[in-house]
């Protein structure tokens, strides 16, 4: 009973945060796009619209309300599930995030896979080998993850792999011979491919989705690999791992089923946050290898000055980052008998 | 180590899957990549960006259309003939027989007449080029008819050029649409906007599968063309917004065409046999606007020093080579009435003696907002460094395109720099903009760039006017001459520079048709070997 009482009682304290922490994120989201010296009719009509035209779409826009009629009629479309058109593509936003959604989700999904695989190991290897040379990769990798501009990586990926080695395919989600090939149930084109049997398709999308899921999965890597390595360091120096050798424990026992078993509990909550990272879309990743994200879509939404595009885009990345905090916050728990 | 052998074993994989599928362009598929992130609707009636426009030309075609190589030669597109009253206000045009909309439907009066009236009971953003006319929402059934199956006469509400009223059914708002299939689509008395915001009814040379925004359009030949069936069955446009990633997609052959190329990329990709560079002017100036309520900028001597401190031709040759070319006048080449003067030239000294006259021989600081994109942040940088030799400080103010235009509309800025393209292939539509102002009020109700820079120009206002209602083209002609030396004397303008397009395209490729605007290029010709 106690037990089924705290976890109600912890269910609705997640439910009040996550509450408050999106009516947080809207008012703040909504208060930007109201501040930022773009006049947001201009999305609308363009530049040269007679005055008229101007006005009508002022109007339509709701722009001549108070501020916090604005904001009040907002929410209470947000609460309908209704989150407007957007002016730049003139789909309901819903139907718009649902389409680059799922381009970011393959990315970034890769990306932290790539990340996770290579950095744990690499990670774990520095922390045993500390001083020696495992060690010192890792620490260089790091620096290059923590200063190489990412646009700077991609190009020079792109140079390297598409255009010298063609190794990959190039900027975009597929090739043109493949577009239109295979119909979107999921969103993610490789699983619909897949799911359709088109493995040609599947294997065009994958050629060009390798390169820029590396190029996150690197900077994912390089945090991955340091915080590894940190938490391994911790976890190597304490009593009951020389209690385990002193059992006669083997090392790679003593390594992976005890030190990186302990250690897992906050590198769940590294990985979920640095997944969560790239769930928001990278910008300039999804611009230099042209992919349809939801980081550019944003990012364009908000250069437009496409309101609705950009509260939308922002609910649903508020939604990404809370849940995963979540999911770390159960993971932890998992884990780590302590927290229990 | 288990767990590392488990992920080697995953790389092997990987790897074994990545072997590249090459997928060069379909061999009946003309791919382009190309910045179409402007693209809101491809609406005839609404479009009003550069890229949709473009798409639009494509799809649709209009009563009369204009020789790209000689703008002032217009001829009949959809129309075989049309004759203008001897009262100058009404035209009356018939069609070619026997033509086809890409659905089959046969093109008709009802259609043209039809089309107009949208346009102008929707009276979007593009709008006001057909209701400057004196069409309203309450007056389109009179004033636009069919008065028979292949008959339609309109009637204007001043006598005004013909050439005036001509040119502007060139512009991509008069394309004549599918009447029968918009009007299946329309919803709650739309006149089908929803729908063909998104989908095409025309007769042009292709027709819309399928748009993304901010990702591709499909446009598929169009068999009932009446220039027959394009050899492409297929354009794909993709959005690629970094020009660094479209020049590799084009040396790696998985683009035909690169549209957004800067300077330096198309200097590198001259050296690559398999890449032949296309060019076009187009009609898009680059201009300086200095607002007038700063009272430095508006006395005539200073504006006249500034038109004396840019370095044209350095600018030319070290940013903008292959992309832009010098013109200091408010008409772009290949317009009625272009002339090409240039009488303004870097010259430090004459600005330093201009700036004394105005009593500021130290100069003076000013500002500038400045687009934060090539070229435009690099042509700021060299004018502060010319503007510094007479010793007038220039601080740039970097910005959004669309902050730095919020700023321009409401007046607040000293300096602006800008680009401005024409809406229609007739000099008013510039002479419009840069040479009327009817009101200088901050409240006024239009608000051109004269205004925008708070130019009070009474008298220039009333010859651009009556130069609109001026029947004999010959004389028409004359007048934006003279008015063109008369600005760029005086104006706050500082004209620099027409915009060239280029396209990159692989050598097996050609055909594209740049035009003079976004209007006229052209994807029908280009063929593939």
């Amino acid at each position: 009973m106690a037990s089924a009482r705290s976890t109600a009682k912890l269910v609705s304290a997640e439910v009040t945060t996550f509450a408050i922490t999106m009516l947080g994120l809207l008012l703040v989201t909504f208060l930007i796009g109201r501040v930022i010296p773009i006049d947001p009719v201009l999305a609308v009509v363009g530049d040269r619209a007679p005055p008229d035209v101007y006005d009508k779409a002022r109007i339509a826009l709701g722009l001549d309300k108070p501020l916090w009629q604005q904001f009040l009629t907002y929410l209470g479309q947000v609460a309908r599930g209704e989150f407007g058109t957007s002016v730049m593509t003139s789909n309901p936003v819903i139907l718009d995030i649902k389409r680059v959604f799922p381009a970011t989700l393959e990315l970034a999904t890769l990306g932290t896979l790539i990340g996770v695989s290579l950095g744990i190991p690499l990670g774990v290897a520095a922390a045993v080998y500390k001083g020696r040379w495992p060690d010192n990769l890792v620490r260089i990798l790091g620096l290059f993850g923590y200063s190489i501009p990412v646009f700077w990586l991609g190009l020079m990926g792109l140079l390297l792999f598409y255009a010298h080695l063609g190794w990959v395919g190039g900027p975009g989600r597929v090739s043109v011979a493949f577009d239109d090939l295979v119909t979107t149930k999921t969103g993610v084109l490789i699983l619909d491919a897949i799911l359709e049997g088109e493995w040609e398709v599947a294997r065009d999308a994958f050629s060009h989705l390798i390169l820029p899921a590396s190029v996150l999965g690197f900077f994912s890597l390089a945090y991955i690999s340091r915080m590894t390595r940190s938490f391994m360091i911790n976890e190597l120096s304490q009593a009951y791992i020389l209690t385990a050798r002193v059992k006669g424990a083997s090392e790679t026992r003593v390594i992976w089923r005890h030190a990186l078993r302990n250690a897992a509990a906050p590198l769940a909550t590294v990985i979920a946050l640095s997944y969560a990272g790239l769930l928001e879309g990278s910008v300039l990743t999804e611009t230099i290898f042209a992919w349809p994200g939801l980081g550019r879509y944003i990012t364009a939404s908000l250069l437009q000055a496409d309101m609705n595009a950009v509260l939308g885009g922002t609910v649903v990345v508020g939604v990404v980052f809370i849940s995963l905090n979540l999911f770390a916050d159960i993971m932890a728990r998992v884990f780590d008998p302590r927290t229990r | 180590m288990r767990k590392l052998s488990v992920a080697g074993a995953l790389m092997y994989g990987v790897a074994a899957f990545m072997t590249p599928a090459y997928a060069q362009t379909p061999k009946d598929t003309v791919v382009m990549a190309k910045q179409i992130d402007d693209i809101i609707s491809l609406d005839p009636a609404e479009a009003f960006e550069f890229s949709g426009i473009e798409a639009i030309a494509n799809m649709y075609e209009k009563l009369i259309a204009f020789d790209i190589k000689d703008p002032s030669k217009l001829y009949g597109d959809l129309a075989a003939s049309w004759t203008v009253s001897d009262d100058g206000k009404t035209y009356t045009f018939k069609l070619k027989p026997g033509l086809k909309f890409a659905s089959g439907n046969a093109i008709t009066a009802d259609d043209v007449a039809y089309s107009l009236q949208r346009a102008v009971a929707l009276n979007k953003s593009p709008g006001f080029i057909l209701t400057q006319f004196g069409f309203t929402k309450d007056n389109i059934k009179d004033t636009i008819k069919a008065t028979g199956p292949d008959t339609v006469v309109i009637t204007v509400d001043k006598p005004y050029a013909p050439t005036f009223f001509l040119n502007c059914l060139t512009a991509a708002v008069a394309s004549v649409v599918d009447s029968k299939l918009v009007k299946a689509n329309e919803k709650d008395g739309d006149w089908g906007n929803a729908w063909l915001k998104q989908n095409s009814a025309g007769s042009g040379a292709y027709a819309l599968r399928t748009w993304k925004a901010n990702e591709q359009y499909t446009l598929e030949a169009n068999a009932n063309w009446k220039g027959g069936t394009p050899k492409n069955k297929r354009v794909v446009v993709r959005h690629i917004p970094e020009a660094a990633s479209q020049r590799l997609l084009l040396e790696k052959g998985d683009v035909d065409y690169a549209r957004n190329l800067t300077k330096d990329q198309l200097a590198a990709v001259k050296s690559n046999a398999n890449v032949v560079i296309d060019s076009g002017p187009k009609g898009y100036i680059l201009y300086l606007g200095l607002n007038q309520k700063n009272p430095n900028l508006a006395k005539p001597e200073v504006r006249e020093a500034l038109k004396y401190l840019v370095d044209y031709t350095g600018i030319e040759k070290n940013i903008v080579e292959g992309t832009y070319t010098p013109h200091q006048t408010f008409l772009p080449k290949g317009f009625l009435g272009a002339i090409d003067d240039k009488p303004y030239k870097l010259d430090v000294a004459k600005a330093k003696e201009l700036l004394a006259k105005a009593g500021l021989p130290n100069g003076f600081t000013v500002t500038m907002d400045v687009r934060s994109i090539p070229p435009i942040t690099d042509i700021a940088q060299a004018i502060q460094s010319t503007w510094g030799q007479a010793g007038v400080k220039l601080e740039l103010i970097p910005g959004d395109g669309k902050q730095t235009l919020t700023k321009y509309r409401a007046r607040q800025h000293d300096i602006y720099i800008g680009q401005w393209g024409p809406d229609y292939q007739d000099p008013h539509t510039n002479a419009d903009t840069f040479a009327i102002n009817t009101d200088n009020s901050d409240d006024a109700k239009s608000k051109p760039l004269a205004w925008r820079n708070a130019w009070a120009i009474p008298d220039m206002t009333k010859v651009t006017q009556a130069a609109v209602l001026e029947r004999d083209s010959d004389k028409r002609k004359k007048m934006y001459e003279d008015l063109q030396r008369e600005h760029m004397k005086v104006s706050p303008f500082v004209i620099m520079f027409q915009q060239t397009e280029v396209a990159a395209r692989r050598k097996n490729v050609d055909g594209l048709v740049i035009g003079p605007n976004s209007d006229t290029n052209l994807y029908a010709n280009i063929v593939k070997n």
